[in-house]
């Protein structure tokens, strides 16, 4: 069964799509197929990930909200490159995409980033997957990208 | 060669372009996104066609008329993906007697002033304005450094959708408007599969259409305003809007659509909450009374799996602050008969100066690229513009009148209610905080809460804070001139781009 978000099926598009170019991308070691031509934001909306990112306040799951990227809520580590607006990106064959989940050192009303990840993982296909690992509340500036 | 530089490609841009090539004069033109069209003809990119992409789309072979003409002409270079970052104030500007004083006279950018053109735009107004743009990939590094430093400089950098908080907004699947059209127009996916649409304006129509045109069921159009309201800003005056034909037929095709898709449109009534945990799952409408204020005993639940809510536009003002432009009292950029600024030698077309729609925004971008190149009112090609910006002017009164936002809404924000999305700043805190700083003001306001300080740098909720602070402190000291508006640095940018020696990759140019 589709879940949404979900890609037009071409076959039934009024516009008649051309098929266009197959493409992967690896969203947190997990591959996800998308067409050349795409955003990364969209790739990752297509296969039904509706949020990719944590808040750094209270874990709250973040994905897409403005799609024209001035909100700056659909950030993403991508090939190394922190902080990439995913809705603006195009999506290239074996984009490597991480996500990012910056807690604040010392949050005041935030889970443990376990609990985060335990209330985001249900139900499995809608859900973003397991942040990784932070590269540490104590590395403020957290320079390098965390796990790319 | 006159240069001209003209900064954001959607139809306000495109029109200057080629009013600016009329004249003769030298044209560039950036845009970030990698191709022209700007929000409005968001479309496919080449890898992604498609035979009948027009039927996504208005004026769809204007548009493509319009960019071949100007891809296929050697004297308009278009560079795409070129993120624009600041603007310095030129030697001759920056001071007080440089600013034009008829532009920057209090009435300056009313629409209604109709007073006589102002003097042509003489070749001896250059500003003097340097513009720094990185091209290349999005958020990337190692992009290409643009600096010009052209004769004349026309700011069409749009607008963005202006969601009002309510429970639960921050939920995925919750979207503005602007983002169901970009994924729908640019790459054909759905936000999902039964979706409310909510806010207020008629934008809200097309969404609904491109939704259904993705094969979405609409469980229905959620506007505000009360139908009373609508048809007092629509409907008075009408042998004005039958000149709009274009526009009232596009209108009138929508209204169409919603009946044949069968999709309600409920007047007065909001969305006032979304409901779930790690995505909506739902959300609660409630009829609204005359200020926005939800009508208790008329909240109904409704199951979807995705939320479209936007309450109108945010003009994209950070360039035209750090031009040094003049805005108008309601946060627009003001300008004259011309489309001239305060600031010698900048021009400003399109939804910046105003919310309007294309046909406004491609009239003002005529209007803007023929003076900014040099030309007089006289022309005949000017003068239909100018025509047709009349008539325009007049449906962005009527949206304003028929949709603006009602103080009301705050009533539907818990205490828990974020209100700035990157911060998280809560309705309650910054509430108290607003009450307990009365004396002091939004710069005050920011600093203490947080609010409008992240990542977006207030985009997304800048607006709204300054809104809540008139609610909550109206005695409020507003003396600092703070604003949300003003970004030195207007977009996000990497240190290391920042850092580089531009001796390495610098490309200086005239223009």
């Amino acid at each position: 069964m589709t879940v949404p978000p979900f890609p037009v099926p071409p076959s039934q598009d009024p516009i008649r799509p051309d098929p266009g170019t197959s493409i992967r991308i690896s969203v947190d070691e997990t591959e996800y197929p998308g067409r050349a031509g795409q955003t990364i934001a969209g790739v990752m909306l297509a296969a039904g990930l509706l949020s990719w990112r944590y808040s750094s306040g209270s874990g709250a799951p973040r994905g897409a909200f403005c799609g024209i990227g001035v909100c700056f809520d659909c950030l993403a580590t991508v090939n190394g490159q922190r902080d990439v607006r995913t809705c603006q990106r195009r999506a290239v064959d074996g984009d490597v995409v991480v996500t990012q989940h910056d807690p604040l050192p010392r949050p005041p009303r935030a889970p443990a980033p376990e609990s985060a990840a335990e209330s985001a993982s249900e139900p499995a296909h809608r859900s973003a997957p397991e942040p990784p690992h932070p590269s540490g509340p104590d590395s403020p500036l957290r320079e390098g990208g965390s796990g790319a | 060669m006159r240069e001209i530089l003209i900064i954001g490609a959607g139809p306000a841009g495109l029109a200057a372009a080629r009013a600016a090539r009329a004249r003769g004069a030298s044209v560039t033109l950036l845009d970030a996104a990698d191709d022209v069209g700007g929000q409005y003809w968001r479309h496919l990119p080449a890898s992604l066609s498609a035979g009948r992409e027009d039927l996504l789309h208005h004026g769809w072979a204007t548009f493509t008329a319009l960019r071949s003409d100007l891809d296929d002409d050697p004297g308009c270079r278009i560079v795409r993906g070129a993120q624009v970052w600041a603007i310095e104030r030129g030697e001759t500007t920056g001071r007080p007697d440089a600013a034009r004083p008829d532009a920057a006279r209090p009435d300056a950018g009313n629409r209604d002033t109709g007073r006589p053109d102002a003097e042509p735009a003489e070749h001896d107004d250059r500003g003097g304005h340097v513009v720094h743009a990185l091209a290349g990939p999005v958020d990337g590094t190692d992009r290409e450094r643009i600096t010009l430093t052209p004769d004349a400089l026309v700011l069409a950098t749009g607008a963005h959708d202006r969601t009002l908080p309510f429970p639960g907004w921050d939920l995925p699947g919750v979207f503005t408007p602007g983002a169901a059209q970009a994924l729908a127009k640019g790459e054909r996916v759905t936000v999902g599969e039964r979706v409310a649409v909510a806010g207020a304006g008629p934008f809200l129509l097309p969404v609904a259409a491109s939704l259904v045109q993705t094969g979405t069921t609409v469980v229905g159009v959620f506007e505000a305003s009360r139908a009373r309201t609508l048809a007092a800003g629509w409907l008075s005056r009408p042998w004005r809007l039958a000149r709009a034909g274009k526009k009232g037929a596009e209108l009138a095709g929508y209204a169409a659509g919603q009946l044949r898709h069968r999709i309600p449109y409920r007047t007065g009534t909001a969305v006032i909450r979304a409901h779930g945990t790690d995505a909506v799952t739902a959300v609660t409408v409630a009829k609204l009374d005359r200020d926005w204020r939800p009508i208790p005993g008329t909240e109904r639940r409704i199951p979807v799996d995705a939320v479209c809510a936007g309450h109108g536009f945010t003009p994209r003002l950070e360039l035209a602050v750090a031009a040094g432009c003049v805005l108008t009292g309601d946060s627009f950029v003001a300008v004259d008969d011309a489309q001239r600024t305060s600031e010698p030698g900048v021009y400003a077309a399109g939804e910046i100066t105003g919310i309007g729609g294309v046909e406004l925004a491609m009239a003002e971008g005529s209007i803007a690229g023929h003076h900014a190149a040099g030309g007089d009112t006289g022309t005949s090609p000017v003068r239909a513009a100018r025509v047709a910006r009349g008539v325009h002017r007049d449906i962005a009164r009527r949206i304003e009148a028929a949709h603006g936002i009602r103080p009301g809404w705050s009533s539907w924000l818990d205490d828990d209610t974020v209100i700035c999305r990157c911060e998280e700043v809560r309705h309650g805190p910054l509430r108290d905080t607003a009450a307990a700083t009365a004396s002091t003001s939004l710069r005050s306001l920011k600093l203490s809460t947080r609010a409008g300080l992240g990542i977006c740098q207030g985009r997304m909720c800048g607006r709204t804070v300054d809104a809540l602070l008139r609610q909550h402190a109206p005695h409020a000291h507003r003396n600092d001139n703070a604003t949300f508006d003003h970004r030195p640095l207007a977009f996000p940018l990497r240190l290391a781009e920042l850092a580089d020696h531009p001796k390495d990759n610098d490309r200086k140019e005239s223009a």
